[in-house]
């Protein structure tokens, strides 16, 4: 595996007032790899998740994702994520083919180009039917799908998932996690928030947030043997036990 | 630039799937210009007089006939008594009264000038004061009508009398619409191009949406060009509309050109969309857009002098127009419908339109941020 960081943070803290929403963490994220990010409601997984993507600035703390400060080169940045929000992110009253290519058109792909990803991508999500359909028409789990497939349309170095597979059904969320498979495979780094423990054993790594901070972080086959549980749902339950923040 | 059409491509799509505001853009200018016009006249006509006449002579009698002959009046009661015609101003029968004193033809001969009492009923402060100057003309009408009676016996000694005759320019016979029209086709520019503006980009914030923009390269000049041109290109058709409806309803058509009412309005049309920018860089919320526009809008139609006319506003809130863009278009607007004033003869208004283009966008760019602080 190629040893090359992708994201890196320092005693990264964002403050709201007296609140703090994400204290002092700090870890790296190697090319390619899929790495989950764990933690309650409330934590402060999508504050931090919304610093490296350029949304929100750092209180404080070091932080750099594809290479590009946070502080200074936040455009740069932008260049090189994919993001999909909590919030479902597509157009309603556009069509599916219409979402592909405005996104792809902003993140500058040009229109000859565009025009072959944007059929190859309905090909593979097997949406030819569908395609000239309002995306508000569609069901929840497709248009997760396509939100996914447009998130990583340009080839960004990273993506970032806001719990993407909120709400469906779990045949689709198994696909979904193919989806991210594929992804990390064609050396696209994803980085994913998720609620649901079966989906941190897929990833390579994870990391607990507890309150804010970081409270643990490895392997989900390291985390388990240092819990001395069987599954991933064990240490999220001992860690979230401490918590003192809920929603 | 590539990107910026990309954008440009999505919103118009998005407007043209959306009927509220394709209604919006085509309903509203045609009932707005329908009904407006015709309810919104200033003219006072049917002022209730009583008239409490105590003196029952011939020259009262010809006075009250005078007053009843005027198509403003409408003689709704005789009263033996002042007091009497009182409580019929408490029942809103009445506006006006006017006291006959006991003796008045009398002491109009001997003493050659004599007094009448006038009472006006000011809840409505328009229609009692308009009410008793009307009445104060057709009174100082009859005077003239005596005195010369009078005069007429010794032909010799005429008093060189001043005679005042009035001639209304541009609008002689005080058309209403004519007036209304150009006043209400800037309130719809101003509609469209703000609010529509502003709702559009605060939708945006409540899908989340717009952190989905927020996150891809695109330049903030770009997202706003994105936003500004489709709801200007909007704006301009809704003029268009206003104009079709104003000479298909009203025959009414721009004394002065088509032109200059075009380049004053692409121009004021970027300052509005520059408050409708800022509007949704304040808000979170489609409610909090939409409350903010509909204070804003009073204020721009009250202090913009479609119904009341600037210069009849206290010095302090004359002052207040000048930072009121709507109240600049409306009387250009006018100006040209009605006068048919040329570009030249309004500059210093098109400099002005151009300040608020700048400022208002400038405000709106420096407060907009692809990165929450």
């Amino acid at each position: 595996m190629m040893s090359e960081i992708v994201i890196h943070t320092e005693n990264l803290t964002r403050k709201f007032g007296d609140f703090v929403a994400v204290n002092t963490i700090s870890f790296d994220v190697k090319a390619g790899e899929i790495f989950g990010f764990l933690g309650a409601n409330g934590a402060g997984k999508t504050t931090a998740m919304k610093i490296l993507c350029g949304l929100l600035s750092p209180t404080s703390g070091v932080a750099s994702v594809a290479g590009f400060d946070v502080y200074k080169e936040n455009e740069q940045i932008k260049e090189n994520i994919g993001y999909m929000s909590q919030k479902f992110s597509l157009y309603e009253n556009l069509t599916v083919r219409e979402n592909i290519r405005f996104f792809g058109g902003i993140y500058g792909i040009d229109r000859k180009s565009l025009k072959v990803k944007s059929e190859e991508l309905i090909q593979r999500l097997g949406l030819g039917l569908e395609a000239d359909k309002l995306v508000g028409s569609l069901p929840l789990g497709w248009k997760q799908k396509i939100s996914f497939s447009v998130a990583i349309l340009h080839n960004p170095k990273v993506v970032f998932l806001d719990e993407p597979t909120g709400g469906v059904d779990p045949i689709t969320r198994r696909q979904f996690w193919d989806m991210i498979y594929e992804a990390s495979a064609k050396g696209i780094t994803v980085f994913v928030t998720t609620h649901y423990m079966d989906e941190a054993e897929y990833c390579d790594r994870v990391s607990i947030m507890v309150d804010g901070a970081i409270a643990a972080m490895g392997k989900p086959s390291e985390l388990k043997k240092q819990f001395a549980v069987e599954n991933m749902d064990g240490v999220f339950l001992q860690l979230a036990r401490g918590a003192k923040r809920s929603e | 630039m590539n990107k910026l059409l990309f954008l440009l491509q999505k919103e118009f799509k998005q407007i043209f799937r959306n009927p509220t505001i394709l209604r919006m853009i085509i309903i509203m200018p045609i009932l707005q210009l329908i009904l407006l016009p015709l309810a919104a006249d200033y003219e006072v006509k049917n002022i209730m007089v009583s008239v409490v006449d105590l003196d029952h002579s011939p020259y009262s009698k010809r006075l009250i006939q005078k007053i009843d002959a005027s198509s403003y009046f409408k003689l709704v009661e005789y009263s033996p008594s002042y007091k009497k015609s009182l409580e019929t101003v408490g029942d809103g029968k009445t506006d006006l009264i006017l006291t006959i004193p006991r003796g008045f033809e009398k002491t109009l001969i001997k003493e050659n000038s004599t007094k009448l009492h006038l009472a006006a009923d000011a809840v409505n402060g328009i229609r009692g004061g308009l009410g008793s100057t009307y009445l104060t003309q057709v009174v100082g009408d009859f005077n003239r009508e005596i005195r010369e009676e009078w005069l007429v016996m010794p032909r010799n000694s005429e008093i060189p009398q001043i005679e005042v005759t009035t001639a209304n320019w541009y609008n002689p016979h005080y058309k209403y619409p004519l007036f209304m029209v150009p006043g209400i086709l800037v309130v719809l520019v101003t509609m469209v191009g703000a609010f529509m503006t502003a709702l559009n980009i605060v939708a945006e914030k409540e899908i989340g949406t717009i952190e989905q923009l927020n996150v891809t390269p695109l330049k903030k000049h770009e997202f706003i060009l994105g936003k500004l041109i489709p709801f200007w290109v909007l704006g301009m058709v809704s003029i268009t509309m206003g104009i079709v409806v104003a000479f298909v309803i009203f025959r009414i058509l721009p004394v002065g050109s088509f032109l200059t009412i075009y380049a004053f309005s692409a121009v004021y049309l970027f300052g509005v969309l520059g408050i409708g920018l800022l509007i949704s860089t304040f808000s979170d919320t489609q409610q909090q857009a939409t409350l903010f526009a509909f204070f804003a809008m009073m204020v721009f139609i009250l202090l913009g002098g479609l119904y009341t006319p600037i210069e009849g506003m206290p010095r302090w809130s004359q002052i207040l127009t000048y930072f009121n863009p709507p109240a600049y278009l409306i009387k250009i607007v006018r100006a040209i419908y009605i006068k048919g004033s040329v570009f030249s003869d309004l500059k210093n208004d098109f400099y002005v339109l151009i300040a608020f283009a700048i400022g208002f966008n400038g405000l709106a760019i420096l407060n907009y941020r692809k990165r929450m602080a």
